[in-house]
């Protein structure tokens, strides 16, 4: 780590200076401010330009965040760069699908309303890479939302700062931002390998399984930057499903998967060793990754006792408290590792936000197997995706087969199920397996999307005989 | 007060004392922590249950969503905020959050940086201040 004597001053230019000084108006030089501040806190020795800011902050946590947008709005504050929105705490098309006060709904639109008078595209989506155009290799941006950040510094090769709310609409506002991290190139190099060559190939491309691998990255290598080697052809969605399981496990913010994303066409690449100058070159540490370890991560995955282990072994490797029945009755984890009698309250997908291709997948299954009346089957998407379903007819029909879909928000920030808290949610995705617990007071079980369709259908736990032998 | 003091460097300026809440993992606050009571509600940390609420929160650094920075400054508007955060690695998004409340309501709690070797050292439970310049003291 870096000394603690880095707390030099940030060079600033006359114009950064004349934000600061107010005379782009009072939003201005707040957002400087804070600005400036957080460029002390990173030790950066200046700002840069940045072309595009995505937003998080336009989603409803508590009166503080309305207070800063409203604070923002009445000192006259308009973006400078095209600025896309994250989530917010409501379905705007579909005002029905909320199931908080009316006096949260209120906070939770008018915060929505503040960031789209600031100038900014009200996408709300948390895959915004999915639906506008996105950032170019190399291109620097300033983006909040985990999820988002990782997959513009991993996929697209755009170039963001591990951003959080409020100082995304501060650089968008300035069209500035600290200089520092994963904006510069040196800041970019892969520091622990993650092996994944001895796993046997089917699971190496099996794509439900990568929320997993990624869950096991964000564990293991914590803020450093990962290198997975050895990962079969993934597509982008299952890239977003990595990607989103390893920022919600850890702070991943930028991984290099070989063979695949930009900065990685070779292990020495995304080491950084064919530049000496970048400092890499090495890795700090290398990570065999087995089959027992992503049985580890999946078992993670859920808090029910009911997963487990494919070969049964030692239950004991799982942490303290993190198994454990949802309700009285719930079987405990036996050998084979069979679905067993479970009870599923609610199936939610779509953390990152479902793309059109993932809905392709759900479609004719969900048709084959269409969820018992008894669980609440919702799918988080954003409008795009909307679009798609309502041209092919589809939305009517899923509607009919009782799937929920919600837009612009998310089951896991705002009151958006109708289940009460306590039952049992399955999902597929990484990033809902990790939060649903704390955010929403479900215990939850990890699945392929299949299992969770099956399961859905059942109203009880479905396992895979071919994925759990 | 007695005891030890470490020199740990500013990432946000203020004071705050309260006893050691010493997290070994990190900690997401969003997701993480209850902003209207400072509880840990992440059932898959170790401390789950335990409060953050005028405790001087000892931890390596934050992880996972960006939110973070919100659920503290919710935490600033409502009184369940940490009296410091005493972190081992810079941590932007709870500086952020400290930031932030500073602008809007003018107090917040400090974060402080410290060396690992000095972070380590630091007990649980013990009775603790931070002051304006980054020192940290510890009642022996």
């Amino acid at each position: 780590m870096a000394g603690l004597d880095m707390r030099g001053s940030v060079d600033l230019t006359d114009r950064d200076r004349s934000m600061l000084a107010g005379d782009f108006g009072e939003a201005t030089a707040a957002a400087m401010r804070i600005l400036v501040a957080m460029a002390g806190v990173y030790g950066a020795e200046r700002l840069l330009d940045i072309e595009g800011a995505h937003i998080d902050g336009c989603l409803y946590h508590g009166d503080s965040g309305v207070d800063f947008a409203e604070l923002l709005v009445a000192g006259g504050a308009r973006v400078r760069v095209p600025t896309t929105l994250n989530v917010g705490g409501l379905d705007l098309l579909h005002p029905n699908e909320f199931a908080g006060t009316a006096e949260r709904r209120a906070k939770a639109l008018r915060l929505m309303e503040c960031y789209e008078e600031m100038g900014c595209r009200t996408i709300w989506t948390c895959a915004p890479y999915q639906t506008t155009p996105r950032p170019a290799f190399g291109q620097q941006v300033a983006w909040a939302e985990s999820n988002a950040i990782v997959f513009a510094n991993s996929v697209l090769g755009a170039r963001t700062h591990r951003y959080g709310d409020f100082i995304d609409i501060c650089a968008a506002i300035a069209g500035r931002a600290p200089a520092v991290g994963l904006h510069l190139e040196e800041n970019r190099c892969g520091q622990v390998v993650f092996d994944l060559r001895s796993l046997p190939p089917s699971l190496r491309s099996a794509s439900w399984l990568l929320p997993a691998i990624g869950y096991l990255v964000g564990e293991r290598c914590g803020n450093r930057i990962p290198v997975l080697l050895g990962l079969e052809d993934a597509d982008e969605d299952g890239l977003k499903a990595l990607g989103a399981a390893a920022a919600s496990s850890g702070a991943v913010a930028l991984f290099h998967a070989v063979g695949i994303t930009p900065e990685a066409p070779t292990l020495e690449a995304a080491l950084g060793s064919h530049d000496p100058a970048r400092g890499g070159g090495k890795a700090e540490e290398w990570i065999e990754v087995t089959a027992a370890d992503l049985r580890v991560a999946l078992r993670r995955l859920s808090t029910v006792a009911d997963v487990a282990p494919p070969t049964g072994e030692a239950a004991a490797q799982a942490p303290p408290g993190s198994r454990r029945p949802a309700r009285p009755g719930a079987d405990p984890a036996s050998a084979n590792g069979r679905a067993r009698d479970l009870a599923i309250d609610v199936v939610a997908l779509g953390s990152p936000h479902f793309s059109p291709r993932e809905f392709r997948d759900l479609l004719p299954l969900v048709r084959r197997h269409p969820p018992a009346e008894s669980v609440e089957f919702v799918v988080c998407t954003n409008r795009l995706s909307l679009d798609f379903l309502e041209r092919s007819g589809e939305l009517s029909r899923l509607r009919a087969l009782g799937v929920r879909v919600v837009v612009d928000t998310c089951v896991v920030v705002a009151p958006i199920l109708r289940t009460p808290a306590g039952g049992v949610l399955m999902t597929n995705s990484g990033k809902f397996a990790h939060y649903a617990p704390g955010n929403v007071g479900f215990d939850v079980v990890f699945g392929s999307l299949a299992e969770c369709v099956r399961s859905a259908q059942a109203g009880r736990l479905w396992r895979d005989p071919e994925l759990w032998p | 007060m007695s005891g030890v003091a470490l020199e740990g460097r500013v990432l946000v300026a203020g004071a705050g004392a309260g006893r050691v809440l010493r997290l070994e993992e990190p900690l997401s606050f969003w997701g993480g922590v209850d902003p209207a009571t400072g509880t840990i509600i992440d059932r898959r940390h170790p401390r789950c249950g335990e409060s953050v609420a005028g405790r001087v929160l000892v931890m390596p650094y934050g992880r996972g969503s960006s939110s973070s920075s919100s659920v503290l400054l919710e935490g600033v508007r409502l009184g369940t905020a940490p009296a410091a955060v005493v972190l081992r690695e810079l941590d932007g998004i709870l500086a952020l959050g400290a930031a932030v409340a500073r602008e809007l309501y003018e107090r917040s709690p400090p974060v402080v940086l410290l060396e690992a070797a000095d972070w380590e050292t630091l007990p649980e439970g013990a009775e603790a201040s931070v002051d304006v310049s980054g020192r940290l003291r510890i009642a022996g």
